[in-house]
């Protein structure tokens, strides 16, 4: 380490101040950071849609919204919180911590690393800028859905080209982060010696390789169809608009679980170092993650099951989907044993970690209950399913991240960040979040449809406690921005392992790491 | 003996009462329900049964395990004192763990699978209606039967505005339910005209999308005489939030009461059609036409919405020629949602929109007759 130290301060390389460091760095940490704050600028903009949202379904009735500005605001929320905040988040935490927890030097790509960060925001101002064209913003809802899709103005040939340049930069990341982790790792590192951060994403960039392609390929049909004249979602050229959802949803289920495999692998890396025991079944972790991976192929129908597929298909797709709950179900026990007889303690990345366990499993029993075909037919399309979306999404994927960041600050400031603060932002959150989400469940079974402005008076009670809880968690999120910077400032110096439990390569180097990670091959010794 | 005359002066009292407590009771059980519509159909009635079979498993399965994690939290603190174990395989717990799940969902899959069959059996119906989604209402077309109209949002802008007390049924309610009889197979063939909708009625456990250029299935046997309520489930625009659906359960006689009454009415309609009306007779009849059909995109006041819905107020179109206003609204204009309105509406009902769209707002253009209508079809 020494040697490294030494050579790190002798190059005269050092990066360019201001924004050109910004601009032009091929250095992973600062391309995670770019990736990280990206990631908490569209959740603020995905936010504001979200408290517009609920304060419009405050009460009965429309207040602050047209039905049409309302369909754009769902919908911008929703590709806004998919493609601008948790996959970015989840990338930028790869840049950070996979070359840290593998021992490298870098990404295996360095400028393209730094392509597929800069693709973004010119992604995010045609998102956001369709906003405000003649037209509006794409009003069908994250899932696009022709011929709905069709009517739109150029507001939604804008949302196309946004999404081909988020598409382009997921694939680039994910191309970066394979090729690192199968070619980067510290000599000796087996791929079963990784560590479960770095087995999720390797499965994850090849979920995003096999299926962003397959969205590009959807949305450039629906510009075909909208500016040149085919049908291939038009019933009267000969083409079926239900062909869309099939190809979409091909994308779609496994782009639910690329939002949340690297969730497992963040709490399957907290939960060891703050039960100061290692993970209980490792293996069947790396197996589980695999089959998931896999079986997210093959069940994307149960998005469709009320379009009117043959018997067959319904029976195929239901039982494909509810045998997900076996691996994901084994993976959930995994953390329970490894929480059993461990050592336990309550900083705030383990708090976060334990939320996602028991509220993810309630979006695990929620989709169980939503795989069974018949029962299905009640809930699709109404609030069962955005309770069950958000309690993945939100108290899943979003929770990890959450826990990743108040695991890694530390070692990525330098400093500790303020505890106590961290834990109001827990205590807070984790209450709303309940009361903005549990109540949708009610709402979803007594026939409330979801992407309405306006609702029957039966669903008022539960609206109001649900936007409640909405304004009160929107708030609280204000306390992470604050934790955060009072934790760039300053405080007291993060020593090299963080947390007594800690596990890791990221742990042997300095808190911040210098600005080159592992510049000497290290060499493991299993 | 003497208590009697009492006990009938109070019996009548206690009745609307006992009714006025129960309809409280209703709006507020209504509230706060935490599960499922009471099933009125057979195949709901399955769909309510698995639920709660599944829910139940779940409840099962979330006990055990978060006891089990709450349990190790609180037992296993390092506050406590207590060191780790570090253990961190065990075959025989993890092949258990594989194998129970995996039995529980295959006995799952039995009852959902004979539930999915009997959804998919559309066989022999006693009824079959056609029911077509447009944006933003529905038609219904009773097949053999002669009978045919659409079934619009009948709870007024006001209320949804807010400048007026909102009713009972607010935005569950229509001009012209679908009527069928009780404890009869109705099958539905359902397509769209436009974009695509779902038909979806809760207590009669049927959600079906309703694709533009395809027909789709579906049925119900209802079980008791009623009025049930329901939505369209798929995003379709603008005013997919105002396109309920109300389906009459009556006995045998009933719907055949309702059937003469219809037919007779579609006959009536028709011989209209050759009239020749006043502008104060269009108007009328346009206003309550536009509300219905045209206000969602153009707005009550006719000046639509800048850039998405272009405004009749002062329209070059609405006050030129008749003949390229009809064209218009007949045909609509592909590729936006100014849909074809030809098949939506009768000649009598195209007149008197076009009429009060060119006499209101300011606007002043003449009135367009019935038969004009009929001439550009």
């Amino acid at each position: 380490m020494d040697a490294h130290t030494a050579h790190a301060a002798a190059e005269p390389h050092g990066p360019p101040a201001g924004l050109m460091r910004w601009l032009t760095t091929t250095n992973h940490k600062d391309i995670g950071t770019l990736y990280l704050w990206f990631a908490a600028a569209m959740f603020l903009l995905g936010g504001v849609a979200a408290m517009l949202i609920r304060a419009e379904l405050y009460q009965p009735g429309l207040q602050i919204t047209h039905p049409d500005a309302f369909n754009q605001l769902t919908s911008l929320h929703g590709l806004i919180m998919i493609f601008g905040v948790i996959m970015p988040a989840f990338t930028g935490l790869a840049n950070w911590q996979v070359p840290l927890m593998i021992g490298a030097p870098d990404m295996a790509f360095p400028r393209m690393n730094n392509l597929s960060f800069w693709l973004l925001p010119p992604a995010a101002v045609l998102l956001i800028g369709s906003a405000f064209v003649p037209g509006g913003a794409v009003g069908t809802g994250w899932t696009l859905y022709p011929p709905l899709f069709i009517q739109g103005g150029i507001g939604y040939d804008m949302a196309i080209f946004a999404i081909h340049l988020m598409g382009l930069s997921s694939i680039l990341g994910a191309i970066n982060i394979a090729t690192t982790i199968v070619n980067l790792r510290a000599p000796g590192m087996r791929l079963m010696d990784m560590p479960m951060f770095i087995w999720t994403w390797l499965v994850t960039a090849f979920l995003l390789i096999a299926a962003m392609p397959v969205l590009a390929g959807a949305v450039t049909m629906l510009l075909m169809d909208r500016h040149f004249g085919t049908h291939f979602f038009d019933a009267a050229g000969g083409g079926d608009p239900v062909m869309f959802q099939h190809i979409f949803w091909f994308f779609g289920h496994p782009e639910v679980y690329i939002l949340i495999l690297p969730a497992f692998g963040i709490v399957s890396t907290v939960i060891p170092t703050f039960a100061r025991k290692p993970l209980f079944g490792y293996r069947s972790m790396v197996y589980a993650t695999v089959s998931i991976a896999l079986l997210s192929f093959l069940v994307w129908a149960h998005h469709m099951f009320t379009v009117g597929m043959p018997a067959a298909a319904q029976l195929f797709f239901m039982y494909a989907t509810m045998l997900i709950a076996v691996p994901t179900g084994v993976k959930v026990f995994n953390w329970v044993a490894t929480l059993w007889r461990g050592s336990i303690s309550f900083e705030t990345p383990m708090l976060f970690a334990l939320a996602f366990v028991c509220l993810f499993t309630i979006g695990g029993f929620s989709g169980l209950v939503l795989a069974m075909a018949p029962v299905d037919v009640q809930l699709h399309d109404t609030y069962y399913v955005v309770a069950h979306f958000h309690y993945v999404l939100v108290t899943g994927a979003l929770f990890a991240i959450y826990a990743a960041v108040y695991y890694w600050l530390p070692k990525w400031t330098g400093h500790m960040y303020d505890e106590r603060l961290a834990r109001w932002h827990f205590w807070l959150s984790v209450i709303s979040v309940n009361v903005l989400f549990f109540p949708m469940h009610f709402l979803g079974l007594a026939g409330m449809p979801r992407r309405i402005p306006d609702y029957a008076l039966q669903f008022a009670a539960y609206n109001q406690i649900a936007s409640i809880g909405g304004f009160v968690f929107g708030a609280a999120q204000i306390l992470l921005a604050i934790v955060v910077f009072k934790a760039i400032r300053g405080g007291a110096p993060a020593p090299a392992r963080v947390w007594e439990g800690a596990q890791g390569l990221e742990w042997t180097l300095p808190s911040p790491p210098p600005y080159h990670s592992f510049t000497t091959p290290l060499r493991m010794t299993p | 003996m003497s208590g009697l005359p009492c006990v009938r002066r109070i019996g009548p009292f206690a009745v609307q009462v006992t009714a006025a407590w129960a309809a409280t009771v209703s709006t507020v059980w209504a509230q706060w329900a935490i599960d499922l519509q009471p099933p009125k159909a057979e195949f709901a009635q399955r769909i309510y049964d698995l639920h709660v079979l599944i829910l139940l498993v779940c409840l099962g399965i979330f006990v055990v395990v978060f006891g089990a994690m709450f349990y190790a939290l609180w037992r296993y603190r390092k506050s406590l004192g207590h060191t780790a174990r570090p253990f961190h395989e065990h075959t025989a717990v993890e092949v258990a763990w594989t194998l129970i799940p995996f039995l529980i969902l295959v006995a799952m899959a039995w009852p959902a699978t004979q539930a999915v069959l009997m959804q998919k059996d559309t066989a022999d119906p006693e009824l079959t209606i056609k029911v077509t989604g447009y944006q933003w209402k529905w038609e219904y077309d009773y097949l053999t039967l002669g009978v045919k109209f659409m079934s619009s949002l009948a709870t007024p802008r006001e209320q949804i505005e807010g400048r007026a007390p909102k009713d009972a049924h607010y935005l569950l309610e229509v001009d012209a339910p679908m009527v069928v009889p009780v404890g009869k197979k109705v099958r539905l063939l359902l397509t769209a005209n436009d974009v695509i909708h779902a038909w979806w009625v809760p207590a009669l456990g049927v959600k079906q999308d309703a694709i533009p250029g395809f027909v789709r299935e579906a049925w119900f046997r209802a079980t008791e005489p009623g009025v049930y309520r329901g939505q369209c489930a798929e995003l379709c625009g603008t005013g997919h939030a105002f396109m309920p659906i109300v389906v009459e359960v009556r006995t045998q006689e009933g719907f055949e009461a309702w059937l003469r009454e219809r037919q007779l009415a579609q006959a009536r309609a028709a011989a209209e059609a050759q009239q020749r009306f006043t502008l104060k007779e269009l108007m009328a009849r346009g206003e309550r036409v536009y509300a219905a059909h045209c206000s969602a995109c153009h707005q009550a006041n006719g000046r639509g919405l800048p850039g998405v819905f272009p405004a009749l107020a002062g329209s070059k179109l609405v006050l030129g020629p008749a003949a390229a206003h009809i064209d218009i609204v007949l045909n609509g204009r592909p590729g936006t949602a100014m849909a074809a309105f030809r098949n939506q509406l009768s000649d009598v009902e195209l007149a008197a929109v076009i009429t009060y769209e060119r006499n209101t707002w300011g606007n002043a253009a003449g009135v367009v007759q019935p038969a004009e209508v009929k001439a550009r079809r």
